[in-house]
């Protein structure tokens, strides 16, 4: 079998951004081919400029403030870089298309479903009309949307977000493209989606011959998906190759350090004899819909709809669930946060029905890591004074020095050099921030500390990391940690018992091994499905 | 890196001047030349007129009489001092005048009239022109030498001409600059006070301590103001702080929308949260970690407040109900210009000094809201 054509070919492509003055390099020189039928992958962190360099073949960067200083895109042997406005219009949405990472603001939301596919395929087939319907009904047949004729009058805010993202390929294969971008397809959506809409690509791809640049930083799905890989790092691609063999005999160090990166290593071992540090039981948070003239309640909103849950110290406690699942809710109910019914006890004192004030005295007992690190620490505070607000609430009697010194000691702790503690967070990266956002909850020595996806946010790489601190400090503290997660992978490094959630209610709980290896619920096994083998599975448990 | 914690704190840097965020700003606002020139310009006259006992004034600001060293501008003397028999001193009448610079000598402010000193001197019945509008002659009549006479010397002559009560308009200028100014930034703090507060605790606490000071508002906001003010002013005896308290209980509602929103908007911020997290009280969570949010928007407004605070004074003023009779304003002025048509130098000194002021801070507010808008980028 002779090689297939190569359809698009990028040399020596360079991309600087200026910036009051200044000129950064967001890509240099990045040289990589795609072949007709084949998918590659753009695989890089946060920053290494792999979207830059894929919207750049479409030529959709802020020009002027972003320029090639070199480069050239040959599609077809037609340079797309160089190519005139109306030549270009012509290759987008026709032979060239994209799919971008966040469905929400990806679709028009005043436009119905079937003008937004419509609008294509009036502008480069100009097909119109009862044909246009007919169309736009196969396309939404073959990306898998249920009973489309009475989706194509559906506002974008009226799917899901994996039906979102289904239209968004509908709209994207309207006009039989050769090449599909797909920026992050997958990012912003639950595992479950996630696996569906892969196999929709997949399937799709095989059934049109079409090729795909695929730009993602999940190397799960890149191992499954991809034939051939491009890893990216600071605006470089330092190794490219057939997936196979980048994964087997990886050459560069920075792929290797990507490779091993995933979270390792398994929870400390369960110990019955340590004291109970969280206990609760039925615990509700209902949210009223009201209605009507005197806003009488007429329904509620179950985010948690009963739960009981035991922690004990030196423990670790998984709440696995998708979005809307009602897991931090459940987090923010037990803190006492926000509001909630049902009994719940923190070491032996019931604190359901205590007020802030009697709360205080508690608080430096039980500290909260929070998803965001940009949003979690305040942007006008040195990290001295974040990580010694709470020392300066529950200790004022501190003296100014040994204040300081315990805030050096913490930042040490976490792993950060104490010397840059008169910095302000935004000098330092994801993973930086979120250390001290640990360091902030660790300065007060707690016992129970609630962990809200404290690694979704961060690159693969720091996830582990974050992992690894994060066993290294319980073992140290004797820390319980209620660690919400959507992200299997890492739950598995960490937690010793899981309880897996949907719509406020428990679906499974269990030792974390147990509900890994043999899930017993079909939801829990189309959860494992999806989230280990990126295997989507037809069941009724899952919704589209 | 264990060695670290033992070493002496390293002492916090450039904790100074302004922090990168601010000395962007300040780099926006010097872009914006025309604010920029504008700030200088109003600071200056500003501070001039600060000094205005020093600048315009009926005594001296330093005499000495009989080998002793007075301060007339700060002391009181009685005139039994220098022989007179008034309980203060009018250093401008000629018999005390000759009987200190008999036995020593006085050195007067440029302008040598206060806002209330009458010129006795006027060559025709009061408002008389600027001097430079009539001949030497026709300007030193009202004095006893004619045009020969020491006194009719440029500090002695009016400028702008005088007013219908034969006072001095340059120097009624003078102080009513600064006092508009000064009741101007006094009723703009005050009622950034009350309305951030106002604000900032609608929008923490929502709900219905929300709602009820939401209505509450509504209602006071739309209170016909100035017929409440013209009410209240004719029972209460006029005064600055009168004014400025009755001014007080309506100008605050202008802050509260622009706070409450960035509350409303910041208060579910997750470093607000984690704040609450770590025990963090109410009073502290608003003030260390919403207040600075909330202090952009309030900032940009305030330049714009100052101005509106000035005109309601003038605008008082000029109805009669403002000031006490007799004290500084520019809205008594521009009244004198519309009641003396034949004298147009009162309108237009009035005029000119009134627009002058309101531009310069309209100019110092655009720059200062382009310094604080994140978006707007200069070369």
């Amino acid at each position: 079998m002779s090689a297939p054509e190569t359809i698009l070919s990028v040399r020596d492509l360079s991309v600087a951004f200026h910036q009051g003055g200044n000129t950064t390099l967001a890509v240099d020189r990045v040289s990589f081919d795609i072949r007709r039928g084949e998918v590659v992958a753009l695989v890089g962190e946060s920053g290494s400029g792999k979207s830059v360099t894929a919207n750049s073949v479409l030529r959709l960067l802020p020009y002027p403030a972003a320029s090639h200083p070199s480069g050239e895109i040959l599609f077809k042997g037609q340079d797309l870089l160089k190519a005139s406005d109306a030549a270009l219009r012509d290759v987008r949405g026709n032979d060239i298309t994209m799919i971008f990472q966040e469905p929400m603001t990806s679709l028009n939301p005043l436009h119905s479903i079937e003008r937004q596919i419509g609008e294509i395929l009036k502008l480069h087939q100009d097909i119109e009309g009862a044909a246009a319907r007919a169309k736009i009904l196969e396309l939404l047949n073959q990306v898998g949307i249920r009973e489309p004729e009475k989706r194509l009058a559906a506002y974008p805010h009226e799917l899901s977000g994996g039906q979102r993202q289904r239209v968004m390929i509908a709209m994207a294969l309207a006009n039989r493209p050769e090449l599909l971008i797909a920026d992050e397809p997958t990012t912003a959506l639950d595992v479950t989606v996630q696996a569906q809409i892969l196999e929709l690509l997949k399937n799709l791809k095989e059934e049109h011959g079409m090729s795909m640049l695929f730009i993602t930083h999940d190397l799960g799905i890149v191992r499954k998906f991809a034939d051939r890989v491009c890893v990216m790092t600071k605006g470089r691609i330092v190794e490219t190759g057939p997936v196979e063999e980048i994964f087997t005999n990886p050459q560069h160090p920075y792929t290797r350090h990507l490779l091993a990166s995933e979270p390792k290593g398994a929870p400390r071992p369960a110990d019955d004899s340590q004291p109970v540090i969280m206990q609760a039981e039925d615990v509700k948070v209902w949210f009223p819909i009201k209605a009507g003239f005197l806003r009488r309640v007429v329904d509620n909103v179950k985010a948690v709809d009963g739960i009981d849950l035991t922690l004990r110290a030196g423990h670790t406690l998984g709440v696995v669930g998708e979005s809307g699942s009602g897991k931090t809710t459940l987090g923010l109910a037990l803190t006492r946060l926000i509001a909630s019914k049902g009994r719940i006890a923190f070491v032996g004192q019931d604190i359901a029905g205590h007020s802030f004030a009697e709360m205080r005295p508690l608080r430096r007992r039980m500290q909260i890591v929070f998803q965001d690190p940009f949003g979690s620490l305040s942007p006008r505070m040195s990290v001295a004074d974040i990580v010694a607000e709470g020392l300066k609430i529950h200790e004022p009697s501190l003296s100014e020095g040994e204040r300081d010194r315990r805030v050096a000691a913490a930042l040490e702790e976490t792993g950060l050099d104490p010397a840059t503690r008169w910095r302000y967070p935004h000098e330092f990266s994801g993973g930086q921030r979120q250390r001290i956002a640990i360091a902030r909850a660790m300065v007060l020595k707690p016992e129970f500390v609630m962990l809200d996806e404290p690694t979704s946010a961060l690159d693969m790489s720091v996830q582990a990391q974050v992992v690894e601190l994060l066993r290294d400090l319980q073992a140290k503290h004797n820390l319980a940690y209620l660690f919400i997660s959507h992200d299997l992978k890492v739950v598995r490094a960490l937690a010793n018992d899981i309880i897996v959630m949907r719509s406020g209610r428990v679906v499974e709980k269990g030792p974390a091994k147990d509900i890994i290896e043999r899930p017993t619920e079909a939801y829990t096994k189309a959860l494992m499905a999806a989230a280990f083998n990126l295997e989507a599975v037809r069941s009724e448990a899952i919704s589209q | 890196m264990s060695a670290v914690a033992d070493t002496p704190p390293v002492a916090p840097p450039r904790k100074g001047l302004l922090s990168p965020t601010n000395l962007r700003r300040w780099e926006n606002f010097k872009a914006n030349r025309r604010g920029y020139w504008s700030l200088w310009i109003f600071l200056v006259i500003f501070v001039l007129s600060l000094c205005a006992e020093l600048i315009a004034n009926d005594r001296p600001i330093i005499a000495s009489y009989k080998g002793e060293i007075l301060f007339p501008v700060v002391v009181d003397y009685p005139e039994e001092k220098f022989g007179g028999f008034l309980a203060t001193t009018d250093y401008r009448s000629d018999f005390i005048a000759e009987e200190i610079e008999a036995n020593g000598w006085m050195i007067w402010p440029p302008i040598r009239y206060s806002y209330g000193t009458t010129n006795s001197n006027i060559p025709h019945s009061a408002p008389t022109a600027p001097f430079w509008l009539m001949s030497k002659e026709e300007r030193c009549a009202g004095y006893p030498g004619g045009a020969a006479d020491p006194n009719c010397n440029l500090s002695n002559l009016n400028w702008l001409g005088t007013d219908d009560q034969a006072r001095d308009v340059l120097a009624r200028v003078i102080y009513g600059f600064r006092i508009s100014v000064l009741f101007g930034l006094a009723l703009t703090i005050c009622s950034a006070v009350v309305g951030v507060t106002a604000g900032a605790v609608q929008g923490y606490f929502g709900g219905w301590t929300d709602l009820l000071m939401q209505r509450f508002i509504e209602i006071w906001s739309s209170m016909p103001v100035l017929y409440i003010l013209l009410i209240i002013a004719s029972i209460l005896p006029p005064g600055f702080w009168i004014l400025l308290g009755i001014m007080l209980l309506f100008s605050w509602v202008g802050f509260v929308g622009v706070v409450r929103a960035e509350f409303l908007r910041a208060r579910n911020f997750e470093y607000v949260r984690a704040a609450r997290a770590l025990g963090v009280g109410n009073a502290t969570i608003m003030y260390r970690h919403l207040l600075p949010n909330a202090m952009v928007a309030t900032l940009t407004f305030l330049p714009f407040i100052l101005s509106g605070s000035i005109t309601t004074l003038t605008s008082l003023d000029f109805l009669g109900f403002g000031m006490p009779p007799g004290s500084p304003s520019l809205g008594e002025l521009i009244a004198q210009g519309k009641e003396n048509l034949q004298a147009p130098w009162l309108g237009l000194t009035a005029f000119v000094v009134m627009s002058l002021m309101l531009s310069l801070l309209i100019f110092v507010g655009e720059a200062t809201r382009d310094a604080f808008d994140p978006r707007k980028t200069f070369r």
